[in-house]
């Protein structure tokens, strides 16, 4: 983990770069928020890389590639399928941004350690397969897989798509991790039941807009959302059409897009699984028009801006999957 | 909406310029009969239509609502229903999803030679959301009279 703090001093010492996109402790220890760094002091003093660096940097680099200069980001495994993605729809000026690619074990959740009857915890530092947690009350040890958030317990891949240098090794993607097994079950409800999940789930939006804002998919200027005569900017209180509304047109605008970064779920105050609209997406796409994995690379064409003269119909959807009713 | 206490629902109807809403007046030229619940909405194309347009009809009080385009392979605009085709099949499969009755929805191809069509896929539509109901899933009660 000092390897890439190191790094980072490194690329701004040998003015490579001007400047570096990392992350630095925002208001706890396991809240760590993304910073750009200018100065090496300010490396020294505040740049964090540690379990808790889940945030999508790819983002940022959209308004910060534009900038003077060159900015070095650190992208882990899910980013550098946002920033590739970036790339394909000409966000990013590619020559502005060095990547270092970081390998990942897949990072944590406090409420995830806070459920292994973990408390006060104060630092933690990974031990092979565990994580040792520092507390009020003395050490703790956790399975590292225990603590992982739930975005990161289904890894797609920990093949780091694009980078100028490596730090560590790059990994595979892995087809069999089984993102898609919660997808299935609700398919397998039936319609009430489904509704009834929904219904449950996005009542607690508190439209917060967090999930569009953090997506690197959702990176337009202007926002449907941000209409102020539409009503969608209201959290209705009469009844969840607008939540109903505000997530599906969400995860469709970013239908054939999306990499699947989980980002959406992590930033949910309400903690509603938001990643499996997503990836009900994803699925169908895959299912109806051949595997796709936005940001696997430069080249294939997403499949909502394509399509073969044979495609099926739409009435697929009256016979397919779940048990009809 | 309640009618002398039997049930007629609303329809939406999303034709496009070039073939359905011309289909649409043949089948009012050659008098053939279509529910007079069905409200035609004229777009440019079928992949004019907007996701969203359809979330808004559900919302202000529509119980289904059909799309209709030129036949695959006969677009005006050439390929525009091809993607029409898609961003719906996906759309539909998202609010079979949420546990939106997945009949409130469809998606049919008339030409502008086919009003007979018209008439018997509006005919045949009417029906089937009049068997589902009221819309209660989409609704929003801020809109209800």
């Amino acid at each position: 983990m000092q390897e890439v703090k190191q790094k980072a001093i490194e690329l701004l010492q040998s003015g490579k770069v001007q400047r570096v996109l990392g992350w630095k402790t925002g208001e706890f220890f396991y809240d760590l928020t993304p910073a750009v760094f200018e100065t090496v002091e300010e490396i020294k003093k505040d740049f964090v890389f540690s379990p808790f660096c889940g945030a999508n940097l790819s983002k940022y680099l959209i308004a910060e590639s534009r900038k003077e200069g060159k900015i070095a980001a650190f992208l882990k495994p899910c980013d550098s399928y946002s920033f590739v993605q970036l790339l394909k729809e000409h966000r990013i000026v590619r020559e502005n941004v060095h990547v270092v690619g970081v390998q990942c074990n897949g990072m944590c959740d406090i409420e995830a350690i806070k459920a292994q009857g973990v408390k006060g915890v104060t630092a933690v530092r990974q031990e092979g397969e565990t994580l040792v947690c520092e507390t009020l009350y003395g050490e703790k040890s956790v399975p590292y897989a225990a603590a992982l958030s739930e975005r990161c317990k289904t890894c797609k891949s920990k093949k780091i798509v694009l980078f100028d240098e490596l730090l560590g090794e790059n990994g595979e993607d892995d087809p069999d991790c089984g993102r898609f097994d919660l997808v299935s079950k609700l398919e397998a409800m039936t319609a009430e039941e489904r509704f009834a999940f929904w219904q449950q789930e996005l009542s607690r939006c508190i439209r917060c807009n967090a999930c569009r804002n953090v997506c690197p998919a959702c990176s337009c200027e202007k926002c449907v959302f941000d209409n102020d005569t539409l009503g969608t900017a209201n959290k209705a209180a009469a009844n969840s059409f607008e939540e109903q509304n505000f997530h599906i047109i969400r995860a469709f605008h970013v239908a054939g897009r999306c990499t699947d970064c989980g980002e959406c779920s992590r930033v949910c105050p309400q903690h509603i699984p938001l990643h499996l609209l997503n990836r009900k997406f994803i699925k169908d796409t895959n299912e109806l028009y051949g595997e796709y994995q936005a940001g696997a690379d430069l080249e294939t064409r997403p499949p909502l801006v394509d399509f073969t003269q044979d495609d099926c119909e739409p009435s697929v959807v009256y016979t397919r999957g779940g048990n009809g009713k | 909406m309640q009618v002398n206490g039997e049930f007629k629902p609303k329809i939406v109807a999303f034709c496009c310029n070039w073939c359905s809403y011309a289909g649409a007046d043949l089948a009012g030229n050659n008098r053939l009969n279509y529910p007079a619940e069905v409200k035609i909405i004229r777009i440019p194309c079928s992949c004019r239509l907007n996701p969203m347009f359809i979330l808004r009809a559900f919302q202000r009080g529509a119980d289904g609502v059909i799309l209709c385009g030129c036949h695959p392979g006969d677009c005006h605009y050439t390929t525009g229903n091809y993607y029409a085709r898609r961003r719906m099949t996906l759309l539909f499969s998202m609010l079979d999803y949420l546990g939106i009755e997945r009949e409130r929805t469809r998606v049919e191809w008339v030409s502008a030679a086919e009003g007979a069509k018209f008439a018997a896929t509006m005919n045949d539509f009417v029906q089937t959301v009049t068997k589902l109901g009221e819309n209660r899933r989409l609704e929003d009660l801020r809109c209800k009279k």
